[in-house]
């Protein structure tokens, strides 16, 4: 039977079914991080139970980090104490952290793969919603809850049910100022935010396949953002490339046993899904979102919508109540849209390849009166890079502030966050009520809009 | 978990219908980094006076209440958001045995995954369980799951449905990840098998 690349990692990772229970399926690698954890240490402790498979954990501090003054004591009382049992859980357990003073430190999605630690084939884990990331790595990448850190911890399985599986195909080329951003976006503005639930998305078609890994993961990314469980895509060549070397991938003995492998977990040809997408490459222009669900998104040279343009009741009163808290008027032509903040980074768009198109944007600019941008590099492995290359000069030099990784304002768990109707763009995942502050408004885009709107203070097309 | 055990113990009458998770544990707690130690908090805002004093006009702060193990409480109980929080704070504060006519899903579920046993009665059966408490507070309910029933002193006792897997679980106090232990040697199986497929994850 020919076989979707999902079913071959489900089949491939189904431990047993007790008649009335859940299939048990076993995981490879479990990612954690501060705020989802706590709970999960105490519970396993409390039952006398030990994590069973410490190698298979790697852990860091990314959400409550501060972005500047990392020497200083963490001031939030609350962010100190999780950073603090962190620290003390992957101590008692043995397990591998990169904590807030690690060279290896950084937003868990993005060290993750910069050490090689998931592999084409896998079962990954994490409580958090964007595990899907390492979906780009031909790996079932998902986030869970926290009674189920627990469970992998103690067990190294989970009971799961069956996704259905979705062949997202983007073909065709995408144009110089789009991004994997305006990929996922656009997908998500045709799917909804519930279009994918009950679904793994499968990105493939020319446009997908042609991206970075770095692309290929902001794409991923995003999938948990259309609903879906997981979303993932077909090892390659690239991802081979990327893997060699790294200090989690196979060594050089069993490398070739292992790309054999690896090769041979993409969908077979002709393989059935049961739900297909098709989306034209070409006909993707930069994307901005407009309301506080990422499905309520435009290109750039569209205008903000008006609730009567919406096909059902619900959608009508959800652009009405969007408008309202972005405090926009229908109609108005999205570049005319000013901005006071500009955030660059989170899992979503905190690679290098990130940074690099946001500076060759910035360079020669100045940030508009006004404006605050920041620039978050993911990791301190993003951040070096990048200075290596000279990148945190041209922000400087544009006015941007040059900080130290995390989630910063991706989520606005660590101090960095939006005043009350401050309006931002955002290279992050989601742009939901006060999610980068109270009252504050988000704009996802790519990394390129960002820095354009920087410049401008407005949204800009970047493609003319 | 503990195993769930036949207990006699003081019902405690909640008669309010709706409680919501935010009502059963307010979102201002949710930041501390234990499981455990939710229960002082549970009910806060009816529970607490402005000045952190103890709401006498609260019903679960009813001398006669003290210690209770059972709570008898109005429809729908656990709606709103999904926090585990919830039934932590519960099975923290001491109550292990819950009465009603209907719980919230996600709700009823994280109850037996935290050792509490959410019993459902019909109507006419809570009405009288309630006027029983209301007649004689203080008084003690004998929870016996094993036999699937409920007895009082003044006869309001009752027999209730459950899942079978689910009782199974609870007796042997056996949470999610108790179950799965049951299946260590398939897991040591499949690892083996793992080890021979892919070795380099196991160099
Ligand atoms: S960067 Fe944002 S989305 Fe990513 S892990 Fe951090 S908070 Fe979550």
């Amino acid at each position: 039977m020919k076989k979707t690349m999902y079913e071959k990692i489900w089949d491939s990772h189904f431990v047993h079914q007790e008649p009335g229970q859940a299939p048990l399926l076993y995981v490879d690698r479990h990612l954690m991080h501060e705020v989802t954890s706590p709970q999960a240490f105490e519970g396993l402790r409390n039952s006398g139970r030990k994590v069973r498979n410490v190698h298979s954990i790697l852990a860091t501090m990314d959400h409550c980090v501060p972005t500047k003054n990392r020497d200083l004591p963490i001031a939030d009382p609350i962010a100190k104490k999780q950073i603090d049992t962190m620290a003390e859980n992957c101590e008692e357990n043995g397990l591998n952290l990169y904590d807030m003073k690690s060279p290896d430190n950084g937003v868990i999605h993005i060290v993750v793969p910069e050490h090689g630690f998931v592999h084409p084939g896998m079962v990954v884990v994490c409580g958090d919603s964007h595990t899907a990331t390492h979906g780009a790595f031909g790996a079932l990448a998902f986030g869970i809850g926290t009674s189920e850190v627990e469970h992998v911890m103690a067990t190294q399985t989970l009971p799961q049910t069956k996704s259905k599986i979705m062949l997202i195909r983007v073909d065709g080329k995408l144009s110089d100022a789009c991004t994997a951003k305006d990929i996922a976006l656009a997908i998500i503005g045709k799917t909804g935010t519930a279009g994918g639930t009950g679904y793994v998305f499968e990105f493939a078609g020319d446009a997908v396949m042609s991206l970075t890994m770095e692309g290929r993961m902001t794409l991923c990314n995003m999938a948990i953002e259309a609903g879906a469980r997981a979303g993932m895509i077909a090892p390659d060549e690239k991802t081979f490339e990327f893997l060699k070397g790294k200090e989690f991938a196979p060594s050089e003995e069993q490398w070739e046993q292992a790309v054999e492998f690896w090769r041979s977990m993409a969908s077979d040809d002709g393989a059935q899904f049961d739900a297909e997408l098709v989306l034209d490459a070409a006909e993707i222009s930069p994307q901005v979102t407009w309301g506080t669900s990422p499905e309520q998104v435009v290109s750039v040279n569209d205008v903000v919508p008006a609730p009567e343009s919406f096909e059902n009741e619900i959608q009508q009163q959800a652009c009405e109540g969007a408008l309202n808290y972005m405090g926009l008027t229908a109609g108005t032509k999205m570049t005319d849209i000013k901005i006071d903040y500009v955030f660059v980074g989170s899992c979503t768009n905190g690679r290098i390849e990130d940074f690099r198109s946001a500076a060759s944007v910035a360079k020669g600019t100045q940030v508009a009166e006004g404006v605050t941008a920041i620039a978050v590099p993911g990791s301190y492995h993003v951040k070096k890079q990048a200075e290596a290359e000279g990148l945190d000069k041209i922000f400087t030099e544009a006015g941007w502030e040059w900080r130290e990784p995390g989630c910063s304002m991706c989520l606005a768990m660590n101090g960095d966050e939006l005043k009350d109707k401050e309006r931002c763009a955002s290279t992050s995942n989601r742009n939901f009520e006060g999610r980068q502050g109270k009252g504050g408004r988000t704009h996802l885009v790519s990394p390129a809009m960002a820095a354009a709107a920087a410049a401008a203070g407005h949204f800009v097309d970047i493609s003319k | 978990m503990k195993a769930y055990k036949k207990h006699e113990s003081i019902a405690a009458l909640m008669n309010r219908s709706n409680v919501d998770t935010d009502q059963i544990i307010p979102k201002q707690f949710l930041k501390k980094v234990e499981r455990s130690g939710f229960g002082v908090h549970l009910f806060h805002d009816w529970r607490y006076n402005e000045d952190a004093s103890d709401n006498l006009d609260f019903e679960l702060n009813k001398p006669a209440f003290k210690g209770a193990k059972v709570l008898v409480v109005g429809d729908n109980f656990g709606c709103g958001s999904s926090r585990e929080h919830a039934p932590w704070a519960i099975e923290d504060y001491g109550f292990n045995a819950i009465i009603s006519t209907s719980y919230a899903d996600i709700f009823y579920n994280n109850c037996f995954k935290n050792g509490i046993l959410p019993i459902v009665v019909d109507k006419a059966q809570l009405d009288s369980l309630m006027a029983e408490i209301d007649a004689n507070e203080g008084v003690c309910f004998t929870v016996d799951l094993e036999n699937q029933q409920v007895i009082t002193p003044a006869g309001n006792g009752f027999k209730f449905e459950i899942d079978p897997f689910r009782k199974e679980n609870l007796l042997k106090g056996l949470d999610d990840i108790g179950l799965t232990l049951e299946h260590t040697d398939k897991i040591d199986q499949y690892e083996e098998k793992h080890k021979a497929l892919y070795p380099w994850l196991w160099a």
